[in-house]
């Protein structure tokens, strides 16, 4: 497992936080329960398998939904 | 092509805005109504695209948002050929949204400011002996580090080479400088005022205290309250319910336009967003003045308070015993220190060490015979001579003679609080000493002012003995204090005044007092940026500064009824906008997206004055 952080565009309506959650969490082989939005530091923290995925698959599945992905850390 | 309409939304809504300002000209001046209709439906096209763009990706992934609402609302103005209504409401939405987003970018402006603080760049040693400037990420455990003259310094570490001071006012929100000489500690954010040090690196990156300051202030501004929960299921089933009720209106009036005026009005907007923006915006007020709070809940419980309970050493005083007061009882003032310095160097009593800081650098001797009285003191010999350093059962037990005047001195150090340490040469008393705790510069005030704002009970818990403890109390005009006790004694009591119904908060120095700390509903911690005080509390004050507990507390009231009116203004808009909708002829579309994105605005700029929160005195 590998954890993740995403910084995002900044959120400004709090529903865009149900469709990032649910769009990062449709990835396969990202942990669910540790699907984190945060809405004010507007990030997104995770922890994913990579041998299921990969970091730019999920940032990927955000900028599908119309999000910018501003930086992601893998660590 | 989606987006490319998305990452434009902003410049779309200006778009809309110059159509449909142009289509009214082209009606008030040339009267031609086709026209005025062509550039309405423009307008509302383009607005709607990027709207229905949003409201098709979170129905795939079965969320029913605003965005849906909207675009329902829209499409049934284009069928009912209600183009003008259609393109404003279009308008107001995106150009309502690229305020919010400017309005919220200022309350988090704090926090913002904070995390701009980190440092980005480093000079680092390589192995060809030169320092080259490597990004912070590349600086690992151990590196050796330089830091110039108004550069930050990157990570936390300690000074191997050179002096400086250095401004450490993003840690500790104090801004006076700090002076770094070989051995000091240096911490990640702060800023080198002058000199040139050269550090070893022993925390890098999120580990720093900064590090963890950002992620805990981060995580706090994000953590849900009770109400946010309850608001968060409530607009989960609330915005299907609200389309729901527009379809059930439509079918049973007939009347489309009253139907999707609904749809508009049921938008939730300010509800969701005014308990999160309060929150934002008094956290990072905390922030920047040196109080970091841990979450949203703790502060409702801090703001309804009853109890205070402090740890006397290291809260309400400084923690280290000093001399206080002395008299001198006959000549060689100099010689007596000397041996009194001598004696007090075999010992490790805190008063010992205590005696010893106030004698400061004096000659010492070798001390011969050291025999310890328990509990009443050391007797020795020195240069020959006989040396009784200890209280006053020693002095009887030596048979010291005490006069009048020694014995009126002594009542008198007593009485002030202090630990006597008496000295004796050959039987004769030469030094007498008072050593006690010094209360903390300001916290009497600050005590008041905690008064001022409503909290009922302030007590003091103390392992010291009663006596001295009473002094403190009285002196503080504290309502409650208890000596004698041990740390188990602590969280006992304040276990016991939970039980009674209060709602406590217990303040202390994190290192011992941990068990009281978790106990109480809110653990406030006097941390000058330690792991531990971070670690176990609910509040922590940066540096230690006892002054900055009735800003948190009265910020922390002002944080909830901040919430409290946001929630008010959201709830009321929502009713004044239904009631009229049914029973005035006035409320259209257009104006019920109007006052639902001011209501959304006004509950941010709401927010936003926590920003400027400062404690009256």
């Amino acid at each position: 497992m590998k954890s993740a952080t995403i910084q995002l565009e900044t959120l400004a309506c709090p529903s865009c936080m149900q469709k990032i959650d649910k769009a990062v969490k449709s990835v396969d082989g990202v942990d669910k329960e540790s699907v984190n939005v945060m809405f004010n530091a507007s990030k997104v923290k995770l922890q994913f398998d990579p041998e299921k995925t990969t970091i730019d698959n999920i940032t990927d599945s955000i900028g599908k939904i119309g999000y910018e992905v501003k930086k992601s850390v893998v660590r | 092509m989606q987006r490319f309409l998305l990452k434009h939304k902003n410049k779309i809504a200006l778009i809309g805005g110059v159509l449909i300002a142009l289509s009214f000209l082209v009606r008030w001046t040339i009267g031609n109504m086709f026209l005025f209709e062509i550039l309405m439906i423009a307008a509302s096209v383009l607005g709607a695209a990027p709207i229905a763009i949003m409201a098709f990706q979170s129905l795939r992934i079965k969320v029913v948002s605003i965005d849906v609402l909207v675009t329902i609302a829209v499409t049934g103005a284009f069928v009912i050929k209600n183009y003008e209504e259609a393109a404003i409401v279009t308008f107001l939405f995106l150009f309502g949204a690229y305020l919010e987003q400017r309005t919220l970018n200022k309350t988090r402006s704090a926090i913002k400011e904070l995390a701009e603080m980190a440092p980005e760049s480093a000079l680092k040693l390589m192995e060809n002996g030169e320092f080259e400037e490597v990004d912070v990420d590349e600086v690992d455990i151990g590196d050796v580090l330089l830091v110039k003259t108004g550069a930050k310094v990157p990570v936390d570490g300690t000074v191997v080479l050179g002096e400086g001071s250095v401004n450490e006012a993003s840690i500790t929100g104090e801004s006076l400088p700090v002076a770094k000489e070989k051995g000091s500690k240096v911490f990640a954010g702060t800023i080198l005022d002058n000199g040139t040090i050269q550090i070893v690196a022993d925390r890098v990156g999120e580990d720093t205290t900064f590090g963890r300051i950002i992620e805990l202030v981060e995580e706090a501004q994000d953590s849900k309250s009770q109400a946010e929960r309850f608001i968060d299921r409530f607009s989960k089933y609330y915005t299907p319910f609200v389309l729901v009720l527009a379809f059930v209106v439509g079918l049973v009036t007939r009347n489309v336009e009253l139907a999707i005026t609904i749809l508009v009005l049921g938008c939730p907007g300010a509800l969701v967003i005014g308990v999160p923006v309060s929150n934002v915006a008094g956290i990072g007020n905390g922030a920047r003045h040196g109080v970091l709070f841990k979450g949203s809940e703790v502060i409702s419980d801090f703001s309804r308070l009853d109890t205070m309970v402090f740890d006397k050493t290291g809260t309400l005083t400084v923690g280290n015993p000093s001399v206080m007061e002395k008299e001198y009882y006959g000549e060689n003032v100099e010689e007596v220190l000397s041996y009194l310095a001598s004696v007090e160097k075999e010992s490790d009593h805190p008063l010992a060490k205590a005696v010893l800081e106030h004698i400061g650098e004096v000659e010492t001797f070798s001390v011969e015979n050291t025999g310890v009285v328990k509990g009443e003191g050391i007797i020795a010999t020195v240069n020959g001579r006989r040396i009784a350093v200890g209280n006053v059962a020693l002095m009887e037990r030596e048979k010291v003679h005490l006069d009048d005047r020694m014995r009126a001195d002594i009542d008198r150090f007593e009485k002030n609080g202090n630990s006597l340490v008496l000295t004796a040469v050959d039987e004769e008393l030469k030094v007498l000493m008072g050593v006690r705790d010094k209360i903390r510069p300001d916290v009497k005030k600050d005590l008041d002012s905690l008064k001022r704002l409503k909290v009922k009970n302030l007590v003091m818990l103390s392992g010291d003995n009663q006596g001295t403890v009473d002094l403190v109390a009285k002196e503080l005009r504290l309502t409650e204090a208890r000596g004698n006790m041990l740390p188990e004694d602590k969280s006992e009591y304040v276990k016991d005044i939970i039980d009674k119904g209060q709602i406590v908060a217990f303040v202390g120095d994190g290192v011992n007092d941990s068990p009281s700390l978790a106990l109480a509903h809110v653990g406030i911690a006097m941390g000058s940026g330690t792991d531990v005080a971070i670690e176990t509390s609910d509040v922590v004050l940066m540096n230690s500064d006892f002054g900055r507990l009735p800003h948190a507390l009265g910020l922390s009231k002002a944080i909830t009824r901040n919430m409290r009116q946001n929630i008010f203004i959201a709830i009321g808009v929502v009713i004044v906008l239904l009631v009229s909708v049914l029973f005035s002829d006035w409320m259209n579309m257009s104006i019920g997206m109007f006052v639902h994105e001011a209501s959304i605005l006004v509950v941010i700029l709401n927010g936003m004055r926590l920003l400027r929160y400062r404690l009256r005195r």
